[in-house]
């Protein structure tokens, strides 16, 4: 039997489908975003290379084709590949974060674009798969939950290097998305407290912005006081734990004014601001969350048909064909459309982790974890942002948004585990 | 290690939980919450409403009375405001920086994205001055809209004048069709006929782009309407005798009512002291309102329609009219002039009949006449007899149009009053009060009131032989004709051949030897009038003057009522003044030895009241 019959084989397809239906619901979205009634399709027929290529549509068109070579080419490549060359492309990956920064001319604010002739690459979209693959690697030679402190340490290193490249060149929204590893971790034996731990100090965050500090302090006091009535074993054996616990908390709570007012960039902070309150200012800051409710919100429950949202139409949403790509969904395709999407995404996660954990490998079940983590991340973010539960962060939606670095990227990470994967029986064989 | 395989369930369930969230949060913006739909439609659709052209108001003959002309309003748009030289801007405009000011701030609170007036009601001359340099300043444009403009200088009570809606009107459900910055009728025929003038408006729905930029029609036009223009009134007045009228009356208060009694088209009609329509048009008129509210004399009150006054002697007309029905008197009924029962206005031969009465407009006479109507027996008691008389003339009284509406086609009209039993027992007590009580209604004075409208409307009546139209303004709503309801027959309950007693004395007031009325005689060139002269007292000073009349007495063509405030006797002033009236629409001119009282009439109404004195 052949390389290819064998492979052809084993390839999982049903990841394939969903990523095919994704692309495919992704382009018509793209192109009803920009559409304009007044350029009929038939203008298509008449149009030489650069006028195609004027429409958006169309040049993701060519993106999605240039997906399909990367797709081949990364199921040629020999599986094995990517286990070695892991730390050459992330040590690859850092140089090129770096030539960015010295490089790149600011768009809109940041400084994350490397202008190829025509094409514009954002390498933070490719640190992410470069990322995932280089600690797959680092995990695969130790145990989590056994090795060393400086072990654990260097595994941290490898997360937060590309994101604080990331942050150095304005595009805090691509940096946020590294911590979904910590999702990997996890599944690979992290302390569960870690998880618990960031879960609630996010709570108490959050809480310390909504209600009045006085309340918070009171309350904490409360449930420690509580703590020591009813167990009295914290009090003789956890007291420093207890009181230390404690005294963080409170940190946070009025630290966290600090942060706000002296760390966030005032943009971040009214994107925050919004989020808390999204009537505050609904023709200044509010605008894009308050245009994006309106868009989704005005979809109903079948939509008001394909290329008849008004508000996606008529430039009411803001990047309606990248980063709020999801209110043209809305729009035009109601609560069916947008749940058909949240169901795709769902069935691909859900794929991607059965796949995972079908792996012998370590390695190729963290990268595993590690795209469905990422791929989640940007799901909760992007569609969080624009139905007003999360900030507005620039990140897009995975498949579905237009551009093209954005595309191939997560086109790289999701089928270099289907490489990975389709090699998985091969590995049995040897 | 295997234990690990299960935090797998723990990742999955993280996944499914957002995933939840959302179905859930979507589910209710975009199932359940309705409003995102609607503001969805405020975003894109634009509506733009045509306003109908408003319908024209012609007179009697024809000519244009009161039609449209474009005016032009300065509107801003906030944001589109750059770089503002307030100070050229001003100079330009000629309004002071303050202005400009409070202008633009009122304009922001409404909305800082769409147009808002600064200045309205630019001429096109005005316009033309500023025009071309208005390039110069971003943000700010001309629309272009219609205004009222005037071809007459006389009947602005009539007409009435047309305004924005105020917010006060806006709350009402009368108005719902209305937005900020219509215009409506605000009062007199403007009003009245607001709906037949106005029309229809058109609306377009459009769609827009977040710029504003227009991106075709909604639907394809599925919800738009064409504007219907407003139809047109053709009025019966008279120009020539309205501004007649209102040259007599100058200097004056009071009103001059005339009428066609054959239809009830309304010829004349003349408020005193008048104004120009046009006053309350165009740039300035609120300032001009101001004034006019101000004025002592109540310019703006419109005295025909909401004035009420004491008729006078006319009424003693009335009265003989309901005796003569009730057959209690007959024409050739005498009674003595006995100043016993009430003084009577001068010395004057013996009223052997009705028509030497009635020239001589004799009060203790009349006082007979309707004490012989009230007290017919009907009751041993003299109270209840009275009381009981009372109500049966009320009855006859009312039947005449007065104490109630005569649906006139002006808002704001007044009923008057005729008093009844009800009415003299809550101000004396049931059986206490009798015909000694109550006698000064035999003679017009004392609580009855009538408008000067429903005066005219009396001398229709008589001019008649016992029937009227509703007076009215407008003889046609575009081609249509008048109001269904001008064209019925109202009788009195008084029979014809009662009227047809009465007339030989109301012509002997005006023709007679010696009649109160001689000065309003036309007999000079050829035409014989019937009146009726009345002295009203005015607690609050000199007596009013008045007169009614119709002529010719034989086929009357023009029913006529005068009430002078403060000019005292109704013969010297009242009644020339209907005589010049009546002829100058009888004949088209005035003959020239009547000529000269055009120039003594016009002027102060006190000249009347020392002239009287001093004879």
């Amino acid at each position: 039997m052949s390389a290819t019959v064998r492979y052809s084989r084993s390839i999982d397809w049903v990841t394939l489908l969903i990523y095919i239906l994704m692309v495919g619901v992704g382009l018509l979205n793209v192109y009803a975003a920009s559409y304009s009634a007044e350029v009929p399709f038939s203008r298509v027929f008449s149009a030489d290379w650069s006028g195609l290529m004027a429409f958006n549509w169309f040049k993701q068109l060519v993106w999605l084709g240039v997906a399909v070579v990367l797709i081949v080419v990364l199921v040629v490549i020999d599986y094995k590949a990517y286990d070695t060359f892991a730390y050459v492309l992330y040590g690859g990956m850092i140089v090129l974060l770096l030539l960015t920064l010295v490089v790149a001319r600011p768009i809109a604010g940041s400084r994350s674009w490397l202008e190829l002739g025509p094409m514009r690459l954002q390498p933070a979209e490719f640190a992410k798969f470069t990322t995932a693959l280089a600690v797959s690697r680092f995990m695969a030679g130790i145990n989590l939950r056994q090795q060393a402190f400086k072990q654990q340490l260097v595994l941290a290193g490898l997360t937060l290097l590309p994101p604080l490249l990331i942050i150095a060149s304005n595009e805090t929204g691509q940096a946020l998305v590294f911590g979904a590893f910590l999702l990997a971790y996890f599944r690979e034996g992290m302390s569960p407290l870690i998880l618990l731990i960031l879960a609630a100090a996010g709570i108490v965050l959050i809480l310390s912005l909504l209600v009045p500090k006085l309340w918070l302090v009171g309350a904490f006091t409360v449930i420690l006081a509580l703590v020591f009535v009813f167990n009295t074993r914290v009090l003789r054996h956890h007291l420093p734990l207890a009181l230390s616990t404690y005294a963080v908390v409170l940190g946070m709570v009025f630290g966290v004014d600090f942060f706000y007012n002296n760390v966030l960039q005032p943009h971040q902070r009214k994107r925050i601001e919004v989020l808390l309150n999204p009537s505050a200012d609904p023709l200044g800051v509010g605008w894009n969350v308050t245009q994006s409710k309106i868009a989704i919100g005005s979809g109903g429950l079948a939509g008001k048909g394909f290329l008849e949202g008004t508000q996606t139409r008529f430039d009411f949403v803001p990047e309606q064909s990248t980063d709020f790509i999801f209110c043209t969904v809305g729009e035009e395709w109601g609560w069916l459309g947008t749940m058909t999407v949240i169901v795709l995404f769902m069935s691909l996660l859900g794929r991607v982790i059965f796949v995972a954990e079908r792996q012998k490998s370590v390695f190729g079940r963290t990268y595993g974890y590690c795209v469905a983590s990422i791929i989640f991340f940007h799901f909760c973010v992007n569609i969080g942002m624009t139905i007003g539960l999360a900030p507005v962060v620039g990140i897009p939606l995975p498949f579905f948004s237009y551009g093209g670095s954005s595309l191939w990227s997560f086109t790289i990470l999701l089928f270099i585990l289907l490489a990975i994967d389709a090699y998985r029986k091969q590995d049995l064989v040897r | 290690m295997q234990y690990l395989e299960g935090r797998k369930f723990v990742v999955l369930g993280i996944f499914l939980a957002v995933a939840l969230v959302f179905a859930v949060r979507l589910f209710h913006i975009q199932v359940l919450d309705g409003s995102y739909k609607l503001a969805a439609d405020k975003n894109t659709l634009q509506r733009i409403v045509q306003t109908p052209y408003r319908g024209v108001i012609y007179d009697r003959n024809g000519q244009i009375l009161v039609q449209n002309t474009p005016v032009y309003d300065l509107m801003v748009i906030p944001r589109e405001v750059k770089k503002l030289d307030s100070a050229r801007f001003c100079q330009l405009l000629q309004m002071p920086l303050q202005e400009l000011r409070d202008g633009l701030r009122a304009a922001k609170t409404y909305s800082r994205g769409k147009a808002s007036p600064l200045v309205q009601n630019l001429s096109t001359q005005e316009l033309a001055a500023i025009q071309d340099n208005l390039i110069d300043f971003p943000g700010f444009s001309i629309k272009p809209r219609m205004a009222r403009s005037y071809k007459t200088q006389n009947l602005a009570h009539a007409l009435g004048y047309v305004g924005p809606v105020s917010p006060t009107m806006l709350e009402k459900p009368k108005y719902a069709k209305y937005v900020p910055g219509d215009f409506l009728g605000i009062s007199g025929i403007e009003s009245y006929y607001e709906k037949e003038l106005m029309g229809r408006r058109g609306v377009q729905y459009r769609m827009v782009n977040v710029r504003g930029i227009e991106k075709g029609a909604f639907r394809d036009g599925e919800f738009d309407t064409l504007s219907v223009a407003g139809q047109d009134l053709h009025l019966s007045i008279d120009p020539e005798l309205q501004k007649y009228g209102e040259f007599l009356m100058q200097g004056k208060k009071g009103s001059v009512v005339a009428i066609d009694p054959k239809t009830g088209e309304i010829l004349a009609f003349v408020s005193a002291p008048s104004f120009d329509p046009a006053m309350l048009t165009g740039k300035g008129s609120g300032n001009r309102y101001m004034e006019l509210l101000r004025d002592t004399a109540r310019p703006l009150f419109d005295r025909p329609l909401a004035a009420a006054y004491s008729p006078g002697s006319v009424f003693k007309l009335v009265n003989e009219a309901i005796a003569l029905q009730e057959g209690v008197v007959t024409p050739q009924t005498g009674f003595p002039c006995n100043w016993k029962l009430v003084r009577c206005t001068h010395r004057h031969e013996y009223p052997a009949n009705l028509t030497l009465a009635t020239k001589n407009s004799c009060n203790p006479y009349f006082y007979q006449v309707m004490f012989a109507a009230l007290r017919q027996g009907r009751s041993p008691s003299k109270y209840e007899d009275v009381a009981i008389g009372l109500t049966e003339w009320r009855k006859h009284v009312t039947s005449f149009g007065l104490a109630q509406h005569l649906d006139v086609d002006l808002p704001g009209e007044r009923m008057g009053l005729i008093p009844s039993r009800n009415f003299y027992d809550k101000r004396y007590g049931h059986h206490r009060w009798t015909y000694k009580t109550i006698y000064s209604l035999s003679i017009g004075q004392g609580e009855v009131q009538v408008t000067p409208l429903q005066m005219a409307n009396l001398m229709c009546i008589f001019a008649n032989r016992g029937y009227y139209y509703a007076p009215h303004f407008v003889r046609s709503v575009g081609n249509g004709g008048p109001l269904p309801r001008f064209r019925e027959k109202h009788f009195t309950s008084v029979d014809q051949r009662h009227f047809e007693d009465i007339i030989p004395g109301m012509q002997a007031v005006v023709d007679g030897r010696g009649g109160t009325g001689n000065y309003a005689s036309l007999l000079d060139v050829g035409i014989s009038v019937a009146g009726k002269t009345g002295t009203v007292q005015n607690p609050h000073g000199e007596d009013h003057a008045t007169f009614g009349a119709f002529a010719p007495a034989e086929d009357p063509r023009i029913a006529i009522s005068v009430f002078i405030e403060n000019a005292g006797f109704g013969g010297s002033s009242a009644a020339p003044l209907a005589g010049l009236m009546m002829e100058k629409y009888l004949r088209g001119k005035v003959a020239p030895w009547r000529q000269r009282w055009e120039n003594w009439l016009p002027g102060s109404a006190d000249r009347f009241v020392t002239h009287r004195n001093r004879r």
